[in-house]
């Protein structure tokens, strides 16, 4: 009944898909280099300074931070991108008088969107083989969790993008909040080394748990149990999920 | 003819309070050219925003090929084809593929013979590789034309398909939207160019302040509506109008040259022969006469002004 129209969801996620192709050499090598760098700074750096964390050498303990960071960046910008160009310039005019559901079209711009996230986390989790010997303890839930957290921080950055009224709006939420809440997320240390009362402050960042997650999908731990991590992750997926529902339904700032 | 659209006491009231629409109704009929006419802010873009699915009705109902385009939409909005006002095109994807995208988002299959002859018709074949920012003013509005097209709607909305467009474009648009009736494609185009309306529409609306005023077919409303002016030129300029012509209630033109007459061509005596037969008497003479249609705008701002009075 809600997907009638798979031909449009197709159209648009190829549509999507072709925009990054044409971007391609920028949007796949800016990540090769952000994660060369932070080898080189954090890693070398750092890592020669600091060589374990929790029994993990350093410089394989930041990788699924690394990854993680760059998937939030990468999904919130390209699913905002996705829905906020076609209102910039108009186009929308198309999707919203075109025969296709909410639902096909979530459907359609966050698979786009959520796609190219997974095909970054994947090129910097396979540059960061270059640098360093990472093993990862359960390779399945490692894939799951990178497909659930490209999907939530695409319905968010979808969110985004049908908020944001300027570009400078699309920009200020990943700068100003997602970029410092995953510094401070335990992105590139561990929690527990973490003075009180910052320690317990910092549990109240849900990126935290997200980072956390992934981690024990690598190492077999994290700062908090995996099953708060999927708790957070599920957390997030039903706001974004009831927040664009909502949106649809009163068609805030996509309808007059 | 049967009915293609049915609209029943649509309003819109914006969030601001401004009511832009205050019950219209209005039914088009298949494969007519249906003119909107009204000046800027009148409602014209709201009415078609609504019926395509851009904007939300306050109240009222719409059907189009008898689905409602709220509880049907996917049937109605599959029998729409939209060219809006605005010049929006994805800059920098070919003219092929965003016409293929069209076609793909309405839910049709996939049909590059169809898509082909769509742009053969807008002469927009040669250009099928271009990227749309290469092409002029006019080219881009047929790519949306050619989108609008490409899933083989059954009415096709032309918001202000000539709005800066330069005269030769305009007429280049006038034989397209000829040769898209001949298909069979209804056509709802709105325009504040009344010379578009009369050049081309079976059948004008006018709208004004959200009101649908009037809606006539164009040529009983010429006729019905129609005033004829006749000017007389004048052989010796007149410095004011001889008090003997006063029951025709003419005016001085062209610094006393010409006078002015204008009379109703339905009314039993227009007043034409005794005008001139008391010119002879008065020994004014002229060395010529001319008379002129009014035109849809005259009709146009008559109507308008009436409201005004009102």
């Amino acid at each position: 009944m809600m997907l009638q129209n798979l031909r449009a969801i197709a159209a648009i996620y190829l549509f999507e898909l072709h925009r990054f192709r044409r971007t391609l050499m920028t949007g796949l090598l800016v990540p090769v280099i952000t994660t060369s760098l932070y080898f080189v700074v954090f890693g070398g750096a750092i890592g020669s300074r600091m060589t374990e964390v929790d029994g993990i050498p350093y410089a394989a303990f930041i990788v699924p931070g690394l990854i993680m960071m760059s998937m939030f960046t990468e999904s919130i910008f390209n699913a905002s991108f996705g829905i906020y160009m076609p209102k910039f310039t108009g186009t929308i005019y198309e999707l919203l008088s075109a025969p296709v559901s909410a639902t096909e079209t979530i459907i359609a711009y966050v698979g786009a969107a959520a796609t190219k996230s997974l095909i970054v986390g994947s090129i910097i989790f396979l540059t960061a083989h270059l640098f360093v010997d990472v093993q990862v303890a359960h390779p399945f839930a490692m894939a799951g969790f990178m497909v659930l957290i490209a999907i939530s921080f695409c319905l968010f950055g979808f969110i985004l993008g049908v908020w944001a009224q300027s570009f400078e709006q699309l920009q200020v939420i990943p700068m100003l909040l997602i970029m410092p809440m995953t510094f401070l997320g335990g992105a590139f240390y561990s929690v527990q080394m973490l003075a009180e009362p910052w320690r317990t402050i910092t549990f109240f960042n849900p990126i935290v748990y997200l980072i956390s997650g992934f981690r024990w999908t690598f190492f077999g731990q994290g700062d908090v149990g995996i099953e708060f991590s999927l708790l957070f992750v599920a957390g997030m997926l039903a706001v974004c999920i009831a927040i664009i529902a909502w949106m649809f339904r009163t068609g805030y700032r996509l309808k007059k | 003819m049967a009915s293609i659209i049915e609209i029943e006491g649509l309003t819109k009231r914006y969030a601001s309070g401004h009511e832009a629409l205050k019950g219209v109704d209005l039914t088009i009929e298949e494969g007519e050219i249906f003119a909107l006419l009204g000046p800027n802010g009148a409602g014209k873009t709201t009415m078609i925003s609504i019926i395509c699915g851009i904007a939300r009705a306050t109240g009222g109902s719409v059907t189009v090929a008898g689905h409602d385009i709220v509880r049907d939409y996917r049937g109605a909005r599959s029998a729409i084809g939209l060219v809006p006002q605005e010049l929006s095109t994805d800059q920098f994807e070919r003219v092929i593929d965003t016409v293929t995208f069209s076609r793909g988002l309405f839910g049709k299959p996939r049909n590059p013979a169809h898509i082909e002859k769509v742009l053969r018709d807008l002469s927009l074949w040669d250009k099928r590789n271009s990227k749309i920012l290469e092409l002029s003013g006019g080219m881009k509005r047929r790519v949306m034309i050619a989108k609008a097209l490409s899933h083989e709607p059954r009415v096709l909305f032309l918001d202000e398909p000539t709005a800066g467009v330069d005269v030769e474009l305009r007429r280049d648009m006038w034989t397209l939207i000829g040769e898209l009736r001949q298909t069979g494609v209804t056509i709802i185009l709105t325009t504040h160019y009344i010379e578009e309306a009369e050049e081309m529409a079976d059948r004008v609306g006018v709208i004004n302040r959200g009101e649908l005023m009037l809606v006539e077919d164009k040529v009983a409303l010429m006729k019905k509506l129609g005033k004829k002016t006749l000017s007389v030129v004048l052989a010796e300029p007149l410095t004011t109008v001889p008090g003997e012509l006063a029951e025709w209630d003419v005016a001085l033109k062209a610094d006393g040259h010409e006078i002015e007459y204008i009379f109703d061509t339905q009314a039993e005596r227009t007043g034409v022969s005794s005008l001139l037969r008391r010119l002879g008497d008065l020994g004014i003479a002229y060395k010529d006469l001319n008379t002129r249609q009014s035109s849809l705008e005259d009709i146009f701002v008559s109507l308008v002004h009436q409201e005004k009075a009102a």
